[in-house]
Parts: structure tokens; C-alpha cells; sequence
């Protein structure tokens, strides 16, 4: 039963140089993700978890296989439509934040909705709302070089957002933070993920990873593992063998 | 957790059973509540028999524990003293896994790999408990800095176990291709 999944892939491969230099970076994936669901794959850099991610959110094509996205073949749209399904319906979070250094926190995110034709007023009350959610709105007439990097990192998440995305994909979204900006981070996810977005990460940090309702490893371009790790909790005394004492 | 640390909280000034529960709980937050309630009243009991902890009992009141003040003794002083500038560090058992995966391995009795896999998601879960609890503390809690000390743990053991599977695939296959 995949007719309700967001996102369907089968036998999803991208391929790069010819030859005896032909690298299968995705190596015939097969993955569904449910509305609502929050995925991280894991993988060591190289594994061709970030060409995955690129494919998923339509940023690169792929060289076989299958790919449905909201009910749509990607391989089958044409440029503009799948620029447009980018802008519209898929939001992007990188690494290294990609905001414009140029424009205040609040013009990055107002952005793509003006882009995708918001009026300027809707835009910039959107982009308000968004920044006070991730907890950066009284740095909304901040450039990116006046904040730090897990504010920064806020803002590309407000910008991610503003569109209203069907699907949100990060690419190692805490690999420039320190403890306390990823513990923010995954804090906003978690709200989102309640708010019922869905979330696909990719990452080679293991907190994220073990965040997620299912977790993937990949390695050489191909799916190594998968465990779900939604379910029971035992007692947080466990952790620091406070209760093997108790028991003595 | 060690007695000593049950001995130090009593440094300040001598305190009722209660409030050592109560600096403890601030200490670990939503760590303690592994913490068994009888736990505190059972060390003290010790320390006191080993010398360590003196207790006055105010004469006029009836018989209760929750009415004893806990003081250190001279040697309880010592003690403690002693138990701040010790270099001690919990060790972890790698090695008893380790062996495990060679005796699996060895033996032809189970799949290290998928040991390996088993216990990763142990250690994940165990992961996001943690992680979950340190989304939930105040910035700058003191229990915020006692969980970020074990998710960092959990992560080196992950990237251990990640080293493991690594290694036992690449032995796994080539057993294959020398059997070829």
C-alpha cells in the first residue's frame, strides 16, 4: 500500500561519470514516506545520502528508476513545473544556511513568497509569524553576518517554511552548530513534526537520527538498514545506573 | 552512584534526609527519578555506621528519620576531600562486547552483524530518551550539562558500534570471496 505515501521511490538511481570512472552514488533505492512521518537516513559523507535528499526535492534528476512526488512522476515534468513544485511544495534547509548575506533576516524568508507571488503584505506577515516561531523575531532586521549560526540556521528554517511546504528536507542541518543551537534545532523539528509536517533529514549525526520515527542507514548509495524507534521509554535513571544501585 | 557523592552534598552545612533528596533532585532532574525514594536513608545509614556522618536527633520530638540532621564527621570530611581530587572515571565495557562479537563469530552461534545492528538500536533509543530529556530541561539546568555529557557518550559508543559493523561486513565478505 503506497498510494498514500508523500514521497515514492522505486529502484531510485543517479549515476555520475561513464565508464570505468561511473560512480552509482544512489544505487536502486526503494523508500516511501508517509504524510506526517519524520525520517532521517544516516550514512557516512559519501554514502549518496545528500544526491538522495537532492532527488527527493527535485534539485537534480534521476539516471533510472522511479520517483512520485504528491501523486506526480517526477521524471515526467518538464523544467518549469518542477521548478515550480520546488518553490511551492518542497522546503530546503542546508549545512551552511545558503541565506542571501545581503538581505535582513526577515527579506530572506519573505523571499520565496514573493517569489511564488504572495502579495508583499501576506509575505512579510508570514515571514514575521515564522521567525517568532523559531525563536529569532527580535533578529528580524538582522543580515545573516550580525547573527550566529543557529540563528542563521532559524531563519533558513522560518525560510523553509514560508511556502507552506508539503515536504520539509534538511541536509546535515546541525553539522555547523554547537550543542545548545542543536538542541534548538531539534526542538523546532520536533514542534513541526507535531504540527504534522513531514520531515525527511539526512545526517551523520546521530542525535537527529535517533529523533526520528524511522531511521535509515545507507551506505554506497544503497539502504544497509532501517529501524523504527518509536515506542517504549524506560526510566531516565536507567542512563547514569542510578537504578542498579537502587536495587542492590 | 557513589555514597561519596550522598557524603559531599552534606559539605555545606548538615541538612535532614529531605533536603539531601531535594539537592539531588535539582542536581540530576528528570535523571533522579530512577533514584529509588528509600535510596538516600539507606546510604546515610551506611555512612553513618562506617564513621562518616554523625546524627543529632532533637530529644523532645517522637522518633522519626525525616527528624534527624545529618552531619560530617571529622573522618566524613576527609572523605570528601579525598573524593574530589580522585581521578576516577566510569570505565565502559567495550571489551565484553568485543569478545562477544569474536565468540559469535567464532562459534558459527549468531550473526555479529546483526548483534551489532541489535545493539545499535538499543543505544539509540536510549539516545533519543536522552535527547528528549534534555529538549525538555531550561537552558543552563544543571541536569541540561549532566545530559549533554551522556548523549555525547552514547554518540562515541554509536560510532564504535558503526566502526563494528563496518569491520564485520568487510570480513564477512571476504570469507566469501576467498570461498569462491
Amino acid at each position: 500500500m503506497t498510494d498514500s505515501s508523500l514521497v515514492r521511490a522505486r529502484a531510485l538511481r543517479k549515476d555520475y561519470g561513464t565508464g570505468e570512472g561511473l560512480v552509482r552514488a544512489v544505487d536502486g533505492i526503494d523508500l516511501d514516506v508517509a504524510p506526517g512521518e519524520r525520517v532521517a537516513v544516516m550514512g557516512p559523507s559519501g554514502c549518496g545520502k545528500s544526491t538522495l535528499l537532492h532527488l527527493l526535492g527535485g534539485l537534480d534528476r534521476s539516471s533510472g528508476g522511479e520517483l512520485w512526488f504528491h501523486g506526480r512522476r517526477i521524471g515526467q515534468l518538464g523544467e518549469r513545473a518542477l521548478a515550480e513544485m520546488r518553490r511551492k511544495e518542497v522546503g530546503f534547509v542546508f549545512q551552511a544556511f545558503h541565506l542571501m548575506e545581503e538581505l535582513t533576516a526577515q527579506e530572506n524568508v519573505e523571499l520565496p513568497a514573493l517569489l511564488t507571488g504572495v502579495p508583499p503584505r501576506a509575505a512579510r506577515r508570514r515571514a514575521r509569524d515564522l521567525l517568532d516561531r523559531v525563536g529569532v523575531g527580535d533578529r528580524i532586521g538582522h543580515l545573516p553576518s550580525a547573527l550566529s549560526g543557529g540563528q542563521r540556521q532559524r531563519v533558513a528554517i522560518a525560510r523553509a517554511l514560508v511556502n507552506e511546504p508539503v515536504l520539509v528536507l534538511a541536509d546535515e542541518p546541525t553539522g555547523n552548530l554547537d550543542s545548545a543551537a542543536t538542541l534548538d534545532v531539534l526542538r523546532i523539528f520536533e514542534e513541526l513534526h507535531a504540527a504534522g509536517q513531514t520531515l525527511v533529514i539526512v545526517t551523520h549525526d546521530e542525535r537527529i537520527g535517533a529523533t526520528a520515527d524511522r531511521l535509515i542507514f545507507m551506505h554506497d548509495g544503497a539502504f544497509t538498514d532501517e529501524t523504527l524507534l518509536s515506542g517504549d521509554s524506560r526510566s531516565l535513571g536507567a542512563l547514569i545506573g542510578l537504578e542498579e544501585q537502587a536495587s542492590e | 552512584m557513589q555514597q561519596e557523592a550522598v557524603l559531599a552534598m552534606l559539605a555545606k552545612e548538615p541538612a535532614h534526609a529531605y533536603q539531601l533528596r531535594a539537592r539531588l533532585d535539582d542536581a540530576l532532574g528528570p535523571l533522579g527519578e530512577g533514584l529509588n525514594a528509600g535510596h538516600v536513608y539507606v546510604t546515610l545509614s551506611r555512612l553513618e555506621k562506617a564513621g562518616l556522618v554523625a546524627i543529632e536527633e532533637p530529644s523532645a520530638t517522637p522518633a522519626g528519620s525525616d527528624r534527624k540532621l545529618y552531619s560530617l564527621t571529622p573522618a566524613g570530611q576527609e572523605r570528601v576531600s579525598q573524593w574530589l581530587s580522585e581521578l576516577s572515571w566510569p570505565k565502559p565495557d567495550l571489551a565484553e562486547f568485543h569478545l562477544k562479537l569474536i565468540a559469535a563469530a567464532a562459534a558459527g552461534l549468531a550473526d555479529p552483524i546483526s548483534i551489532v545492528s541489535a545493539q545499535r538500536r538499543e543505544l539509540l533509543r536510549r539516545l533519543r530518551d536522552a535527547q528528549q530529556a534534555a529538549m525538555g530541561e531550561p537552558a543552563g539546568s544543571d541536569a541540561s550539562l549532566l545530559l549533554e555529557g551522556i548523549v555525547l557518550r552514547l554518540q562515541a559508543d554509536l560510532r564504535w558500534l558503526e566502526a563494528c559493523q563496518r569491520n564485520w561486513s568487510s570480513r564477512r565478505s571476504d570469507h566469501r570471496r576467498s570461498n569462491r
